[in-house]
């Protein structure tokens, strides 16, 4: 029994026990459940009943084996290359596209910390920095892919993703700096903690929505076209370049891609939800308990850590919701409408976000 | 917006892309082989003939009355104006004349179809900016329509419904008590429709100012339907030569002003409720009587006839072993398809089988102008241009 305590005190296995618990348990099966949740929403906002004919014997789950049969389905399927394709930045593209958006979690706190037990995988102090850097790199994966597809439509694609996402990352990374200039730091952990602070005698908390409420659109506008989500979905715009850049894809590289996409969903989610929506905190909850106009509610720090998950869990899921029904629901804009939007409009919308939150700071220090 | 004419950027080479004739957003199956600069059309050439399937030399094998359910694969999505269209020209062929309930029947179930066909367009155009959710509702919305036409012809699409001189059966009481929840079941989708996309900035800049051709091209180029009221001509051939009961019926026009997607998606959609007010006002006027008037020549005689008189039977003989036998003489008739002027051009050498039928399809003037609406717009642009001119394979190609 000891031991077993020993080897859990050495940071590299508490590491791989995290790593297996946040991305095995929850990144993955959260977005591999999305796959099916979002036909379901969208089939709920079209009257119509969605996936629910899989089945074993009579039990179908109400669709719910449609994830176990997808994954089936495309693992047996032919693995095709097509004729001239570069072989093997094809085969590896894929994966280029699903790192980064499991990389991000490694910096996304789940809970607070018991003692010296952190809900994270690591607690780097350069954590906000690190998740842009990693985003940054999902571009190789669209950009690799349709460039080594030999086929043009896949180009096509790969062009308005690598366009697309450079230009958003400009005013993401300025919608940010908003964050930091207020928290004063970019360490994730930290500014998950200084969102538990309040206004007017812990009354408002000083969420990030609230200090930073423009950010909040800009980010998420921008969180949306880096994830490739309508309404800024051209680079895979099935009306004009059927799938864009994984057009060529087949079997478990196709769903490779497909579950990037949706675990950079909830990987969008829980960054909006980390920096603008208070990350695990609870409003009013404390490490000791809840705390609310002198009146006070203790509880165990067990509780709190539960209680912190989820609602970490919850507030992501909500967004996970959001970006799905607002796929269900708007348009999407044409390329270059999508980047008028980017450079005239929210290049500066986030400059002067930028001006406004620093004269604040500077009245009000 | 047109960036045509400019110089190519940094020196690129253009690069051409065969969109179609396999390609998950063609209607039917067309290709569109293009030239792009960059993400910019410059060259288009439209090739069609994927679905030719020899309609026209089909009727010239066939007799008059079987000649009806091919029409019903014209255009698939408003098969019952094919049938009127196709009828009323054997119709003059002959000298018919139709009984007034029937012609009555036919306005209703000839809207019921127009809305049927805009009610696909318009949801197309939605789902090809990205807004599958109207397409969707669009269908449901088309079904409800569909199930009323079943109700009647038996049949969901290929109705095989007119017969000449009449109709196959008359309009049942169900029909009549279905008609106005289902008429308010898709006023209440569009209602839906208008929310989802008249107010919706990303829609609106989408199709506003893309595809625009102007009134005087239009009609060089023989646009009729929506597609030339878009671009503000009041033309409407069930105004401009009335058949059936149009005359009798009050509706208006509803016309464009510049001729872009937009202008073509609100002529559609207001086409749409002047279709159910036209329904609304035909069934509060239907007189009473027959469906079918029988013409020895034209068609077979009452059951009862056959098997109770020698005439009725040798009548019945010569129509079954002969066909239809329509004086000689060629007719021109034309309705007002889903699309657009639907002619039907018949000539009759006197036997049961048309000497020649030639059917005038809206959409291949469309078509034939869809290069010069294309070059000069996005990548992006050209499926919903090419949605907007609801091109359907079976009418054009034949």
């Amino acid at each position: 029994m000891d031991m077993i305590l020993d080897i859990l005190t050495i940071p590299l296995v508490q590491a791989v026990i995290k790593i297996l618990v946040f991305v095995l348990g929850f990144v993955m099966a959260v977005g591999t459940v999305l796959t099916l949740m979002e036909r379901k929403w969208m089939s709920a906002v079209q009257d119509r009943i969605g996936p629910n004919r899989a089945n074993i014997g009579k039990f179908t789950g109400h669709g719910a084996l449609h994830i176990a049969a997808d994954g089936v389905k495309s693992l047996l399927k032919e693995d095709t290359v097509p004729a001239g394709a570069d072989r093997f930045l094809y085969l590896i593209a894929p994966l280029f596209s699903y790192f980064p958006a499991i990389l991000v979690w490694a910096v996304i706190p789940f809970a607070g910390p018991i003692g010296s037990v952190t809900f994270q995988i690591t607690d780097i102090n350069t954590g906000l920095v690190f998740i842009f850097a990693v985003t940054s790199l999902g571009v190789y994966g669209a950009v690799l892919g349709g460039y080594a597809s030999n086929n043009k439509y896949a180009l096509l694609g790969a062009i308005r993703t690598s366009s697309q996402m450079l230009s958003y990352e400009v005013f993401l990374g300025l919608s940010l700096i908003g964050i930091f200039m207020v928290y004063g730091t970019v360490q994730v952990s930290k500014i998950v903690e200084l969102q538990n602070t309040y206004w007017f005698d812990g009354l408002i908390p000083k969420w990030g929505i609230f200090t930073q409420p423009l950010a909040f659109f800009l980010f998420f506008t921008g969180m949306l076209a880096e994830a490739k989500r309508q309404p800024f979905d051209q680079p895979e715009g099935e009306s004009e370049i059927i799938a864009g850049y994984y057009l060529e894809y087949s079997g478990a590289r196709f769903s490779a891609y497909m579950l990037a996409e949706y675990v950079s969903i909830v990987a969008v989610s829980a960054i909006t939800v980390t920096l603008f929506f208070g990350g695990y905190q609870i409003p009013w909850l404390f490490p000791d308990g809840f705390h609310l106009l002198g009146y006070s509610l203790a509880l165990p720090p067990v509780v709190v850590a539960l209680l912190q998950a989820g609602s970490f869990i919850t507030k992501t899921l909500i967004f996970c919701w959001l970006i799905i029904i607002i796929r269900w629901t708007l348009p999407r804009f044409r390329f270059d409408q999508t980047m008028d939007l980017g450079w005239k409009k929210m290049l500066p919308l986030s400059m002067a976000n930028l001006v406004v939150t620093a004269l604040v700071l500077l009245l009000t220090a | 917006m047109k960036r045509s004419n400019l110089p190519l950027e940094f020196g690129a080479e253009p690069m051409d892309i065969e969109i179609g004739p396999s390609h998950p957003a063609m209607h039917g199956i067309t290709r569109l082989s293009t030239r792009l600069d960059g993400e910019v059309v410059t060259a288009v050439e439209v090739e069609i003939g994927y679905l030719h399937r020899g309609f026209e030399k089909e009727c010239e094998n066939s007799t008059y009355v079987q000649v009806i359910p091919y029409t019903d694969r014209l255009n698939y999505v408003s098969p019952i104006l094919n049938n009127i269209g196709y009828s009323l020209a054997v119709e003059k062929l002959f000298g018919l004349d139709v009984p007034k309930r029937a012609q009555y029947a036919r306005v209703i179930l000839g809207e019921l179809s127009r809305i049927s066909d805009h009610l696909t367009c318009n949801g197309a155009m939605g789902m090809e900016v990205g807004a599958m959710t109207v397409f969707l509702w669009y269908v449901k919305a088309r079904e409800y329509l569909w199930e009323l036409t079943e109700e009647v012809t038996g049949a969901r699409l290929t109705h095989n419904w007119t017969r000449f001189g009449g109709n196959a059966n008359d309009l049942p009481d169900t029909f009549f008590d279905m008609l106005e929840e289902r008429l308010k079941k898709v006023e209440a989708v569009l209602e839906e429709g208008v929310k989802m996309l008249f107010k919706n900035k990303i829609f609106l800049d989408r199709v506003k100012d893309v595809g625009v051709l102007s009134r005087e091209r239009a009609i060089e180029y023989g646009f009729t339907g929506p597609m030339l009221r878009a671009t503000g001509e009041p033309y409407d051939l069930r105004r401009a030569e009335p058949y059936l009961v149009y005359n009798e019926l009050d509706f208006e026009i509803p016309v464009g002003t510049v001729g872009d997607s937009y202008d073509r998606f609100l002529v559609r959609h207001e086409e749409m409720l002047q279709s159910i007010s036209i329904i609304r006002q035909a069934v509060a006027k239907i007189p009473k009587g027959g469906h079918y008037q029988h013409d020895r020549r034209a068609w077979l005689p009452d059951k009862t006839e056959v098997y109770g008189s020698i005439e009725g039977l040798i009548d019945h003989f010569k129509v079954i072993m002969e066909g239809s036998t329509p004086p000689k003489g060629e007719v021109y008739q034309a309705i007002e398809g889903g699309n657009g002027e639907l002619g039907f051009y018949l000539v009759s050498d006197g036997t049961g089988k048309p000497y020649k039928c030639r059917v005038r399809p809206p959409c291949f003037n469309f078509v034939s102008a869809l290069p010069e609406m294309l070059i000069g717009h996005y990548v992006g642009d050209i499926v919903p241009i090419y949605g907007s001119i609801n091109m359907i394979g079976g009418e054009l190609e034949r």
